[in-house]
């Protein structure tokens, strides 16, 4: 069973129609930290302001994530769901992330190189330096195109499985073990969200 | 790096995609599911469904078509065309598109845009403007005619009396997501798009711009990005006659110096 979480903060309809339309059958949409303790795998999808998330804690899913993780559940954030993986972010100073990854998800700068840099970032970028090894982007080719809209963004580490170039490099896949986020929407990412959708469910 | 982006835009009457040649005839041009998901194949970055049915009762056959089109499709997909409430909006969505288009019903009532923002993610909300340049008479006593052009609505034929840069600010500061500004004055002509103006509006707000109207050629989308700073650009006739391969426009307007999703 995959526990797909909502957390009431935009549209999940497209990752489960791509899960569903990928092979998954088992598919619950949920707000139980029960389902997410009893799911094989779990999915975070996320958009809107990192503020929202603190109803994950409200809920008891910060705990929940906390134990499946650390059991060895596969996990995977998209959008604001990678960065709730993280310490937190400037957005919302006030509401912590599961800390599972260092660091602060910041704001991109306005300018970069002397010119001007729109926000939100929104469009196709690439995914650069992917991690040899990395599961979720298996066979995935450096150089791919993905689909990205988001105007906070989370800090290159050693957890970082590809990174993105956008007023600097910044985080596009980070993957520990079982704990894996995409700052991009997998399901708004033609052939290679596809796959690194497909690569998840096959974990 | 972040490249450029070529929407196809899909005009949509009673689920129906229809054409419209040089204001004349309007020529059903099969079903919009079917050419959203062959243009997607094709290449395009995004796809487009504007809404151009009159009557109320066509909302249901709307949210059919767009439930059908969002379930084979794995890029960006946009509505527009009629939403004029955060519930007609959250009806789109639940539906299966991604972000949601408003233009007369958001300058009739500016709060929409945070009021489907807040539910659904500023990203998800585009402002469209339809503008117009001043004409001839009232260009010649305009230092600026450009940051003159005015905001029409009802299909570019009343105006607003607001001025085109101001209310794209407006809708930034409001929480649009991007702006997707068409030049009536270049609409459906395929001469190009109306740069100058593309560019006075991206300079004035740090959201994305969408270019529309104009596009004719490779060279066009090139030049609206390079000069007129659009960050995508939309095109609806210019796939006219069942083209719906954007491959090969992709690669001229590369080789012009523009980033494209490239291979697609």
């Amino acid at each position: 069973m995959i526990a797909v979480i909502d957390y009431k903060a935009g549209n999940l309809t497209s990752v489960v129609k791509t899960l569903r339309y990928l092979g998954a059958d088992d598919i619950v949409v949920t707000q139980s930290p029960e389902d997410v303790l009893r799911a094989d795998k779990i999915v975070l999808p996320g958009v809107g302001h990192f503020h929202a998330t603190q109803l994950l804690t409200d809920l008891g899913l910060t705990a929940a994530t906390r134990e499946a993780v650390a059991a060895g559940t596969p996990f995977l954030g998209i959008c604001v769901g990678l960065q709730w993986l993280y310490e937190g972010s400037t957005e919302a100073p006030d509401t912590p992330g599961l800390a599972h990854f260092a660091g602060q998800c910041e704001r991109f700068p306005e300018t970069f190189e002397g010119a001007d840099l729109k926000s939100p970032h929104v469009g196709w970028n690439s995914l650069e330096n992917l991690r040899p090894n990395s599961r979720l982007l298996h066979g995935i080719d450096p150089g791919s195109f993905v689909y990205f809209t988001h105007s906070w963004r989370a800090p290159i580490s050693a957890d970082t499985a590809a990174a993105t170039l956008y007023g600097g490099a910044f985080t596009a896949a980070v993957e520990r073990d079982n704990v894996m986020g995409v700052q991009f929407h997998p399901e708004k990412s033609a052939a290679t969200g596809l796959r690194v959708l497909k690569n998840f469910l096959d974990l | 790096m972040l490249t450029k982006r070529i929407i196809a835009c899909l005009d949509v009457r009673a689920g129906r995609v229809v054409k419209g040649i040089q204001f004349l005839d309007i020529i059903d041009a099969g079903d919009p599911a079917e050419l959203a998901h062959r243009h997607a194949r094709g290449g395009a970055d995004e796809i487009v469904l504007l809404d151009i049915t009159a009557t109320h009762e066509g909302r249901g056959t709307l949210l059919d078509t767009v439930k059908r089109t969002a379930a084979s499709l794995f890029v960006p997909f946009t509505v527009g065309g009629g939403i004029r409430s955060a519930a007609d909006a959250a009806a789109v969505f639940n539906a299966g598109a991604d972000k949601v288009s408003i233009n007369s019903s958001a300058i009739a009532r500016p709060e929409l845009i945070a009021e489907i923002g807040s539910s659904f993610g500023a990203q998800a909300v585009i402002v469209a403007i339809d503008a117009r340049r001043p004409d001839a008479r009232r260009a010649a006593g305009s230092r600026d005619p450009v940051g003159d052009a005015e905001v029409f609505v009802n299909g570019g034929r009343i105006s607003t009396g607001r001025r085109v840069i101001e209310w794209a600010r407006e809708a930034e500061q409001r929480g649009a997501g991007e702006i997707l500004l068409t030049s009536m004055d270049t609409d459906g002509m395929r001469n190009g798009f109306d740069c100058e103006l593309t560019r006075r509006v991206s300079e004035a707000v740090q959201i994305p711009v969408i270019a529309s109207g104009g596009a004719g050629s490779a060279a066009h989308f090139a030049e609206v990005f390079l000069a007129g700073k659009a960050d995508a650009a939309l095109a609806a006739s210019i796939f006219h006659f069942g083209i719906t391969d954007s491959r090969a426009l992709k690669a001229e307007v590369a080789a012009a110096g523009v980033p494209m999703r490239l291979p697609c």
